[in-house]
């Protein structure tokens, strides 16, 4: 039995398909969109490059609710300043209430399960699944085919949440092999403020394959940020789905940190959904080894006189792969856009590669739109100036290549995240840079 | 100190340097001058070790050591320093940054113990003061959006915190005014001592009003054709290339 057959059979076990008030109806039509459109191949234009039909041929586990992780199992994940953050931890994908902590005041975190029932079950209806991706991407079917143990994050309007929310997703891969597949509503109230930091580990030498989504759904004068920081152990690999909705005049920040993995698939997209909504999209990709990473990114400007902004950096070593895919779509309604995009890679070996492939689909005419991109090598000139200083190649390379992502560390804007980061490339860009 | 003896190079299957033959000594300023394409920035290249150029034949002695044997940084660590035609810029990386690991890095080469960061701060404040470089300018990225005369003088700043035993200045004058060019000059003069030499390759005369040289070579098509004291640059500049070109003219 494949892992897909496996998967339809845990739905069809699962108790609340019948449960027409909860979640049931959207698990169905996730299902049955999920049997008509299967995962993903390369033939598929948006995963021409990313292919991950193979975690599919292989045995994963599903993981039962209990999980068997202590304090100190958790210990070493938890980011620099955890003591003051609101912490969410997702073992295996599902969501662990009695680890997790929420502090600040007007932030509200419960399952999924309960949300669609209680007073929040109106804004879950209007916006679980709000994407309706999952009736497109059969990756995303198949997370909302199991949105059950998800979890809604509310922010209350006028709240400015000052601390961050940290979301750890752990993968208990000591036993088994692991499918995860955590899921997300945010929503943030009008005139609130938040910022979030995600990051992943996983524990133990099995392989796992998480299949994430989060929809953020962003209202009037709120302001979201969102920090995602993927480094991971090489046999976990991931597929990484983030859906923004600007529905009132907002404004988002994302930052996506990819520095370690075996294949990770990000997908982000964002909705402008009202007039001057602002949304800035940042990353940075640093790869080794056989690791592959793939950038997918939407921008859609559905409404006039808003602003995007993004740029994409990555460095390839060894016999690393690639991809950024980025779209802006300026609707026949958006006049007045400004819409920006760059990605600029350096390849430091022979053997590592990119493919990069901007895309602009303007249908308004009074619209400022840029794009671009680059694939180079280490600047010979500066790596010259440098060494003509006595300055060792092996330094000059990790100073050169530590400036290159100088850019995008500064649009982490919580301190002790920014220097975490920060930490981590330079380590990286120390020892891994022959 | 210096010593090159028939250095022929070129990149690419071109020859540039047909036989070049130069001695400097501690305390001493040479000046190389030459019209354009007669070498000039080709033999400072070739003497800091830039990898695109192809030494053919010769050799190069600096303070007792097979030059053309070490890498870049070798050559820096060993006391040379070129200040670049053009600065490169470095987004990302501060002048700050980059200098106390330059000048670690040279000192880890001559095994002397890292400077710690007050012993560091204390004689960037000394050499900032003698170069006249603002403090601003080091803590941002390193060149990057500075002015002509700004990226000049930083080059100036690191030839003083490193303190190379043999500095060449590449054309360190073009693109400046008078003024930046008064700066700069003052910053270089100030660091000359008895124990250093200058190597200063320039176009025109007037850099030389400011660093006065011990002796000023012409190069022209490869090879140094003329050499005498400061009166032979006044006489280049009065009269022009044209009567070395016409001296010279090959067979």
């Amino acid at each position: 039995m494949n892992n897909l057959e496996y998967i339809k059979e845990r739905f069809n076990q699962l108790p609340s398909v019948n449960d027409l008030n909860g979640l049931g109806v959207i698990r169905q039509k996730a299902f049955e969109a999920l049997n008509k459109m299967g995962i993903p191949t390369t033939r598929h234009e948006e995963w021409k490059y990313t292919r991950i039909g193979s975690f599919f041929n292989k045995e994963y586990k599903y993981t039962e609710a209990q999980h068997a992780l202590t304090a100190a199992d958790l210990a070493p994940v938890r980011l620099p300043g955890y003591e003051q953050a609101n912490e969410l931890f997702y073992i295996n994908g599902r969501y662990a209430p009695e680890l997790s902590v929420v502090r600040s005041k007007g932030l509200t975190v419960q399952p999924l399960q309960e949300a669609a029932r209680n007073e929040y079950k109106d804004i879950v209806s209007k916006h679980l699944g709000h994407s309706s991706n999952y009736l497109k991407d059969g990756i995303i079917a198949l997370n909302t085919a199991f949105v059950q143990d998800g979890v809604f994050v509310y922010v209350k309007k006028g709240q400015i949440v000052e601390h961050p929310v940290y979301i750890y997703n752990i993968t208990d891969a000591r036993q088994a092999n692991i499918l995860a597949q955590p899921r997300t509503l945010v929503y943030v109230g009008e005139n609130a403020q938040v910022k979030f930091a995600e990051t992943f580990n996983t524990l133990g030498t099995q392989e796992s394959f998480t299949n994430r989504v989060i929809e953020i759904v962003v209202e009037k004068d709120a302001i979201t940020e969102y920090y995602k920081i993927q480094t991971d152990a090489s046999h976990a690999s991931q597929v990484a789905t983030t859906h923004i909705q600007q529905i009132g005049k907002s404004y988002t920040h994302t930052v996506t940190v990819s520095l370690n993995a075996g294949l990770v698939r990000n997908n982000l997209n964002i909705v402008l959904d009202e007039q001057y909504c602002e949304a800035h999209l940042y990353g940075i990709y640093l790869q080794q080894g056989n690791s592959h990473i793939d950038n997918h990114t939407v921008v859609d400007h559905a409404k006039p006189h808003c602003e995007s902004n993004e740029l994409y950096k990555g460095m390839l070593d060894d016999q690393s792969t690639g991809v950024f895919n980025g779209k802006i779509f300026v609707r026949q309604d958006a006049q007045k856009t400004n819409a920006y995009q760059s990605n600029k890679n350096v390849l430091l070996s022979e053997g590592a590669s990119v493919n990069t492939k901007p895309q602009l689909e303007i249908f308004a005419d009074d619209v400022k739109c840029s794009h671009g991109c680059t694939i180079g090598r280490l600047d010979e000139e500066s790596l010259f100036y440098l060494r003509s200083r006595g300055i060792s190649e092996r330094t000059a390379k990790s100073l050169l290549l530590h400036g290159f992502a100088v850019d995008i560390l500064e649009q982490i804007k919580i301190a002790p995240i920014r220097e975490y980061v920060d930490n981590l490339i330079s380590e990286r860009l120390e020892f891994d840079i022959a | 100190m210096l010593s090159i003896k028939n250095l022929h190079a070129g990149i690419d299957e071109k020859k540039i340097l047909k036989g070049i033959n130069l001695e400097i000594k501690p305390g001493e300023v040479h000046a190389i001058m030459g019209p354009n394409g007669s070498g000039k920035s080709t033999l400072a290249s070739v003497l800091a070790g830039r990898e695109d150029y192809e030494v053919t034949d010769g050799t190069v002695e600096f303070a007792g050591k097979d030059l053309l044997e070490l890498s870049p940084e070798e050559r820096a660590g060993e006391g040379l320093f070129l200040a670049f035609q053009y600065p490169v810029e470095i987004p990302g990386l501060s002048t700050t940054n980059f200098i106390k690991t330059a000048v670690n890095e040279v000192r880890k080469y001559r095994g002397e113990e890292a400077l710690d960061a007050v012993a560091f701060l204390k004689l960037m404040k000394e050499k900032m003061a003698q170069t006249n470089i603002d403090q601003t300018l080091l803590s941002r990225s390193l060149n990057e959006g500075f002015s002509g005369g700004e990226k000049k003088r930083n080059e100036v700043f690191q030839m003083a915190m490193l303190q190379p035993k043999l500095a060449i200045l590449d054309e360190t004058d073009s693109g400046l005014d008078i003024d930046a060019i008064r700066i700069v000059a003052n910053g270089v003069n100030k660091l000359r001592s008895k124990d250093n030499a200058v190597l200063l390759v320039t176009h025109y005369q007037r850099l030389l009003d400011y660093i006065v040289p011990d002796f000023v070579h012409v190069l022209y098509n490869g090879r140094i054709v003329k050499s005498g004291t400061k009166e032979l640059a006044l006489e280049l500049e009065e009269r022009g290339y044209d009567f070395i070109k016409s001296e010279n003219v090959e067979a």
